[in-house]
């Protein structure tokens, strides 16, 4: 099957194509995980938006329902430097290429990724198409221009869950007992109650959470803080989600309510709202931080965490009011602003993924910091 | 943390000579460390024996000692330079991590004696319990239970009883590893009692502290490395995974591997990184690199750790080329306080070092073996490391990089030939030997499905699903031919990574004329490699580290730049005949010509060696140096239209056989032309010359029959030396003494056609050898060094030791030797290096008589150690000939003089070193056909001082004192007598067999007698495996004794009774063994030997 990639600036990669036939417009951004194609492909904040992996094999040991973030696929689209037809790992339970062709994801292989990595390192991330039916190349970049910008787009009403849900150990999602998986040890801790914004939620955060002797009430992301508040919690989650901070107003509007009256721990987009929410401003990335490898510094330990980072958006640390506001975490590479904590109000944020999956665990703490932060105001 | 301004001084322990199982990456490791300390201003005192290695020129460290790696001479070191601090300076530290397990056992040693204390030396990059709890066994495995990690079940035994009642509990298969060995020397795995005897015991005996680990066996498990850094902050990361394609139970050093691992979901790989993290905290690796093995069942995923290594080791070098992160230069700047992310990544150079890289390429590694040098060798894979090198290439898919890796290999064999048996398909799969992936294509091509080749492999899948493609697409590159071929297959097939000589021979187009016609076939096709980077990071930063790799993929990251361009040909994977000595060479050009303004642009397969660290030369490609990408680069790099060189002599063999066809090419090769150095290989021509130079040759001719070769012999002589054309290393030369074995040689041990014959040469008898190095312009000849050969003309010359200057050869004959050497140089055209081999008799009326053996127009072996020994770089020099300059230029005064390079006032002696221990069994004489893996050189005030300096550096300790056990050839008897005198002198009691003790008992000295093996017992094995027996001097003496001797020398190997068999060096020993009985311990640096170095460095 053959499949054609077009970029909003006109370049073309032709491949092969695998997975769902048809046709995908996104953002295309790249992602440097070495492993967690399907952790990544399910991740509700890549919503709207294509991936192509640097990692030439994908797809070699295949799909399982434990490593889904998700339970489905939210990128639009896939490529792939070699795509395997065949899986080998004594967890697979599904072909990748089935697995994708299932929840209807396009997959563009054989192209050189690596050519297509470099160009969206120098000319940002741009929009694009894939097809499988479309050869015309005109016709297709129309197309990749076709679709909205990311940029004020609020993605995390789309993905967010329609109704209230809750989350505990018992749940069949959070899998204890597999070793694989985050364990739930706190048997001994008081059961807590945490309100989790799901703006594009990711199964592991709640897995994470579970083990902290956490029950999570997972709400809409547009649940306003009078909601949240009736629920009694004693803490307020706030998820990670796609697209751009700014539109989401509402949830801004709801932090702002909440500060002070709950402890408040937030990552990626929760991050980023909670910056707007003090204040601050946020702007988007050239290309984003997408991977498994960034540095973070830990600037009140200062110890370096290898991290996994999704965003394209961050919070400018020049918007902070330094009065408040601690900046406690900083991206080694390009001194992006990856965490911030509140002076005296209990609230802290990452602009990174702790609860990995993929990606290292070396961030996991902060989970930990979460249920301590709790703990305390309970006091 | 910052660097620590409280060390002054740092002294690095190097590796020692090359052997199996520590090869040149811990050349790459210490030199990258000497160079990462000096730039940071601290005093680096180096000590190793090997002086073929970049580490050990005199301008990598401020003193440089080529001394014996024993206590006593590193404590001689360390009392010498620690008397030379400034006081109040700052401390003295050791660095003990970059020189393999041969530097690290060596710490632990001098800790454990208290020198390190008695002289307030600081150990740094690991802390002594650290080494102790990952090294030993017992505490490794208490340390992975206390932090919830599971190990295989085990027992650590110091004796046979313990090994088998263990075995009786958990079954066999069983493994046994040997503590503190290195490239688990005397490991084995045992299916039965009577193995686990056989295997257990020969442990025991290897292991210095006489304890072995008997283990569950985890046998078709998956295997996986972790490559790691840890800083004094507790930052860690990994730097690479490795997964290896052969499952558990093959030693990883020889196992073909393969980066980033391919086959662990997300969850599973942090597991093991968590895992990984942990075992380093807990065995408390403060700073540097280590790396952490794992096994994985296939079945459930249940992980155990196999061990961990505290140090940078073969895996960290792998890791290094593979990803671009200079894991030993890191190690070094931790060792000395520096955080991870104080210091900046090379690649980036905005980013830091303090991240995990990411890669976008598949990396594969193989391992070389050379089991066809050791006949009778056992070729079974398994704990115990067997391969001499390695190759490892990149490409964007699995596929492409394990075809590029095949064809680095160099196996000599043409494409498609390997002979595959059907009836053994089934015991090659399931037994590990270095055919078993050939086995693995010719089951597929017969059809056997992927589940069943994993089943009787162990295999993943994954990996053989990816041969199966490879395997049936060649079945079916015969259906099309270059008529029918489209541009698009001819690009799928190059995207999978098959050569064009492998498309050609499935085409049935033959030699070299049919790879060309697929080359240009594919050209007209618009079908070539592009090069892309190695950048740490997947291009997620703009680099700047030219490090490339060819891939059929779009777009290409290396433009040829406007410069003018040197390429240097690389020497391949490492092997026994073509060493470490050859990279040595290609760095050297690499540096001279960058200095002289050329981009220098280095082209080699070999991921342990320096020339592919990224900062060596300007470029660097990793690429296989076969014909087909050797000249793509070299078309890459012209299309520029830059002036552009290449340069072949420096690599050994492998690049000068590409060398003519390269010059038919089109590629302009500097220096020697190709031409002459066909001329020196090619018989009639260089005999001619000979005639016409009036220099003779030993009488000779070539055969391509049985019956000529006999009519040869006959006519020219008995005994005769028979050898293929074209080889390196003496592969398949004897010596041969009568008809007989002419007749079984030529029927049985080698292959000859009408263009390849047969050489056969009187051999000279009780000849000295000598080897000559000398540097040509075409004007001006400058003999570096007249080596003499401590050993008789007939062994190969790298086995043999060898001294500079000569100590035993008249100055008339070196005259003679002279005048030869200029005048072959001058009349070859040599530009650049030579290297002659000369055979000097004497006869009965005590005349010398010299013959030219062999002419090589090109870098030798012994050119490192030249370059040490009279402190004049000669690979630099012969760069800068070949770029047009000339010795009159380079070497002023030495040209107008017209003497040799002078060695000063002290002796050098080079001294080979053997990989007997790892192949029991094997015979351990030396012959013409070359089986050493590596080199040392002492250096001292006397000759004898400096030869028992090389034999101790190599391993065997000469006795002060004891039983000298004699056993020689009739025609060595003379010799023997004057010979026992002297070692009666020395105080040596003598044994020997009958005849030798007729002999000496005639010359009236007191003579044990002592029964051969034959004749009954006790015999003279019985005496050496008592410990009765000091040393051995057996001169062999033909067919009739074979099995004698053989005896002998295999129980001498295991009792590690050093082995002389030859009278040359008995001499040599005796002498030696006199210098030490004077026990002095005297160590030289290089810079106090050869002040000027010192000076220009």
């Amino acid at each position: 099957m053959q499949a054609t990639l077009a970029l909003e600036d006109g370049r073309i990669f032709a491949g092969e194509g695998y997975g769902a036939p048809g046709e995908a417009l996104g953002e295309v951004v790249f992602n440097t995980s070495l492993t967690g194609y399907q952790e990544i492909a399910t991740d509700p904040s890549y919503a709207g938006q294509i991936v192509v992996m640097t990692n030439p094999q994908i797809g070699n040991y295949g799909t399982n329902e434990a490593d889904n973030e998700a339970p489905k696929p939210y990128i639009e689209g896939l490529i792939v430097r070699e795509f395997s037809p065949v899986s080998s790992n004594w967890r697979s339970e599904r072909v990748t290429d089935e697995y994708m062709e299932r929840y209807k994801v396009p997959v563009l292989a054989e192209i050189d990724t690596r050519a297509l990595v470099r160009h969206l390192r120098t000319h940002g991330v741009m929009r694009g198409c894939i097809s499988t039916s479309d050869t015309n190349v005109e016709s297709l970049v129309a197309k990749a221009r076709s679709i909205r910008k990311m940029d004020g787009m609020d993605l995390a009403r789309v993905v967010s869950t329609p109704t209230a849900y809750s989350f505990a150990a018992e749940d069949s999602l959070a899998e204890t007992g597999n070793s694989l998986l985050p364990d739930n040890t706190s048997s001994d801790r008081s059961l807590l109650h945490v309100v989790a914004y799901d703006f594009g939620i990711k199964r592991n955060i709640l897995r994470m959470l579970t083990r902290e002797g956490c029950r999570v009430t997972v709400v809409p992301a547009e649940t306003r803080a009078d909601q949240v508040m009736e629920l009694k919690p004693d803490g307020v989650f706030l998820s990670n989600g796609p697209g751009d901070p700014e539109p989401v107003d509402y949830a801004v509007k709801a932090i702002r309510e909440m500060l002070g009256r709950v402890p408040i721990f937030g990552i990626c987009l929760g991050h980023q709202l909670t910056g707007l929410a003090l204040g601050g401003r946020t702007y988007k990335l050239k290309f984003g931080h997408h991977g498994g490898n960034h540095p973070v510094k830990n600037l009140r330990t200062g110890k370096v965490e290898i991290t996994a980072h999704n965003h394209n958006f961050a919070v400018d640390p020049e918007s902070m009011n330094a009065n408040d506001v601690d900046l406690t975490h900083v991206d080694l590479n390009d001194n992006t602003l990856e965490g911030l904590r509140h002076k005296s109000l209990p609230l802290f944020s990452v602009q990174y993924h702790p609860e990995a999956a993929p990606g290292p665990h070396d961030s996991n703490y902060l989970f930990h910091d979460f249920r301590k932060l709790m703990d305390e105001w309970k006091r | 943390m910052p660097r620590r301004n409280d060390i002054q001084k740092i002294l690095v322990i190097g590796s020692g000579p090359i052997v199996i199982g520590q090869s040149a990456e811990f050349d790459y490791s210490g030199t990258q460390a000497c160079k990462a300390l000096r730039q940071d201003g601290y005093e680096v005192v180096l000590i190793n024996s090997n002086p073929a290695t970049i580490m050990t020129d005199p301008e990598l460290a401020d003193r440089t000692y080529i001394e014996p790696l024993t206590v006593a001479y590193v404590e001689e070191v360390i009392r010498v330079e620690a008397a030379m601090m400034t006081p109040g300076a700052g401390k003295f530290a050791l660095l003990p991590t970059v020189g393999g397990q041969t530097a690290l056992n060596l710490a632990v040693e001098l800790s454990d004696s208290g020198i390190l204390d008695k002289y307030g030396v600081e150990m740094i990059g690991a802390r002594l319990e650290a080494i102790k709890k990952a090294e030993d066994r017992l505490l490794f495995k208490d340390a992975m239970v206390r932090i919830g990690l599971e190990v295989s079940k085990s027992v650590l035994v110091n004796n046979l009883r313990d090994g088998l009642d263990f075995a009786g509990k958990i079954g066999f298969p069983i493994l046994i590893r040997p503590s503190f060995t290195l490239g688990g020397s005397g490991g084995g795995i045992a299916y039965n009692r009577e193995e686990l005897m056989e295997i257990l015991s020969r442990g025991l005996d290897l292991s210095p502290v006489h304890e072995c680990l008997i283990e569950e066996s985890v046998l078709g498990w998956k295997e996986y490395e972790l490559e790691v850094m840890r800083d004094l902050a507790d930052n860690v990361i990994i730097v690479c995974s490795i997964e290896n394609f052969d499952p558990m139970g093959v030693h990883t050093g020889d196992s073909i591997t393969v980066a980033p691992a391919q086959t662990l979901t997300d969850r599973e790989y942090q597991k093991m990184r968590d895992a990984a993290l942990a075992v380093m905290r807990e065995i408390g690796v403060e700073t540097g690199g280590s790396n952490v093995q794992f096994a994985v069942n296939p079945v459930d995923g249940r992980m155990t750790v196999i061990e961990m290594n505290p140090r940078v080791s073969r895996s960290s070098a792998l890791a290094s080329k593979a990803t671009g992160f200079p894991i030993a230069k890191i190690a070094a700047k931790l060792a000395v306080g520096y955080t991870l992310d104080e210091i900046p990544n090379d690649i980036t150079r905005m980013t830091p070092a303090c991240f995990e890289p990411t890669i976008d390429y598949v990396v594969t590694k193989i391992p070389k073996w050379q089991f066809e040098k050791f006949p009778g060798a056992d070729d079974t894979l398994g704990p115990q490391m067997k391969s001499v090198g390695e190759v490892m290439a990149i490409g964007r898919t699995f596929k492409e990089s394990l075809m590029k890796a095949l064809r680095s290999l160099e196996t000599g064999k043409k494409t498609g030939s390997e002979e595959l048996d059907p009836r053994r398909l089934l015991q090659r799969l399931v037994t590990p030997q270095p055919e078993r992936l050939n086995y693995v294509r010719f089951a597929f091509e017969r059809g056997m499905s992927v589940r069943d080749v994993a089943r009787y492999t162990g295999m993943d899948p994954w990996f053989l699903h990816h041969v199966c493609e490879i395997a049936l697409e060649q079945k079916q590159m015969a259906e099309q031919n270059a008529e029918s071929i489209t541009p698009a297959q001819l690009r799928r097939w190059k995207r999978m990574g098959f050569s064009d000589e492998r498309i050609a021979n499935q085409w049935g187009l033959a030699g070299h004329d049919g790879i060309q016609q697929v080359r240009e076939l594919r050209y007209r096709h618009g079908v070539r490699p592009i090069y892309k980077l190695v950048d740490t990071c997947a291009a997620e930063f703009e680099s700047h580290t030219p490090y490339f790799y060819s891939s059929y993929d779009e777009e290409d990251e290396a433009p040829p730049t406007a410069k003018r361009k040197i390429i240097i040909l690389g020497s391949g994977p490492n092997r026994i005949g073509q060493g470490i000595e050859f990279d040595y060479c290609c760095c050297h050009a690499a540096f001279s010509l960058k200095d002289d303004g050329y981009e220098t642009i280095m082209v080699n397969c070999n991921p342990e060696t320096v020339s592919t660290d990224y900062d060596t030369s300007d470029r660097l490609y990793f690429e296989p140096l076969t014909l087909e990408d050797v000249l793509a680069i070299y078309e890459h790099e012209a299309s520029g239209g830059a002036e552009i060189g290449m340069i072949v002599q420096f690599g050994g063999q492998t690049p000068l056989n590409l060398a003519q066809r390269l010059r038919k090419a089109g590629v302009p090769i500097i220096g020697t032309s190709p031409e002459s150095i066909d001329l020196a290989e090619d018989r009639k021509q260089f005999g001619k010359l000979l005639e016409e130079l009036s220099i003779p040759q030993p009488a000779g001719d070539t055969a391509t029959s049985v019956e000529q070769a006999l009519a040869v012999a006959e006519r020219i002589g008995y005994p005769v030396l028979v050898r293929p054309s074209y080889v390196l290393g003496g592969r398949a030369m004897v010596i041969a003494y009568d008809a007989q074995e002419v007749a079984r040689y030529m029927t049985t041990a080698v292959e000859y056609s009408s263009d390849r014959p047969v050489l056969i040469d009187h051999f000279l008898e009780d000849a000295v050898e000598v080897d000559v190095d000398a540097l040509c312009d075409s004007r001006d000849v400058v003999i570096a060094a007249i080596m003499q050969h401590i050993e008789e003309a007939g062994i190969h010359s790298g086995d043999s030791s060898c001294v500079l200057p000569p100590v035993s050869i008249r100055a008339t004959t070196l005259d003679v030797i002279r005048d030869y050497t200029r005048k072959l140089a001058l009349s070859l055209k040599v530009i650049g290096l030579v290297n002659l081999q000369f055979a000097i008799q004497r006869d009965d009326s005590g005349e010398d008589h010299v013959y030219v053996i062999e002419v090589n127009p090109r870098a030798s072996r012994t050119v490192p150690y030249v370059s040490k020994a009279t402190g004049v770089p000669l690979a630099r020099i012969a760069s800068r000939l070949m770029t047009g300059r000339s010795l009159q230029e380079l070497l002023p005064d030495v040209v107008a003089s017209g003497k040799d390079l002078d060695p000063g006032s002290h002796f050098y002696v080079k001294s080979p070193v053997f990989p007997w221990g790892k192949f029991p069994g094997v015979d351990t004489v030396l012959s013409p056909e070359m089986k050493s893996t590596g080199e040392v050189m002492g250096v001292a005030a006397t000759f004898g001082e400096a030869f028992a300096k090389a034999q101790l550096s190599a391993g065997q300790t000469l006795p002060s004192g004891g039983t000298v056990f004699f056993s020689v050839n009739d025609h060595d008897k003379p010799a023997a007598v004057r010979l026992a005198r002297r070692y009666v002198e020395l105080g040596f009691q003598l044994v020997a067999t009958e005849g030798t003790a007729d002999a000496l008992e005639s010359a009236g000295m007191n003579v044990e007698r002592v029964f051969k093996v034959k004749e009954g017992r006790p015999n003279v094995v019985d005496l050496i495996k008592g410990d009765r027996i000091q040393l051995i001097i057996n001169t062999p003496r033909g067919q009739d004794t074979i099995f004698d001797e053989k005896a002998i020398r295999r129980a001498a190997v295991l009792a590690r009774v050093p082995t002389i068999t030859t009278i040359a060096a008995a001499h040599a020993a005796a002498e030696g063994i006199g210098a030490m009985q004077s026990h002095k311990t005297t160590v030289y640096s290089l810079q106090q030997l050869h002040p000027l170095v010192a000076a220009r460095s």
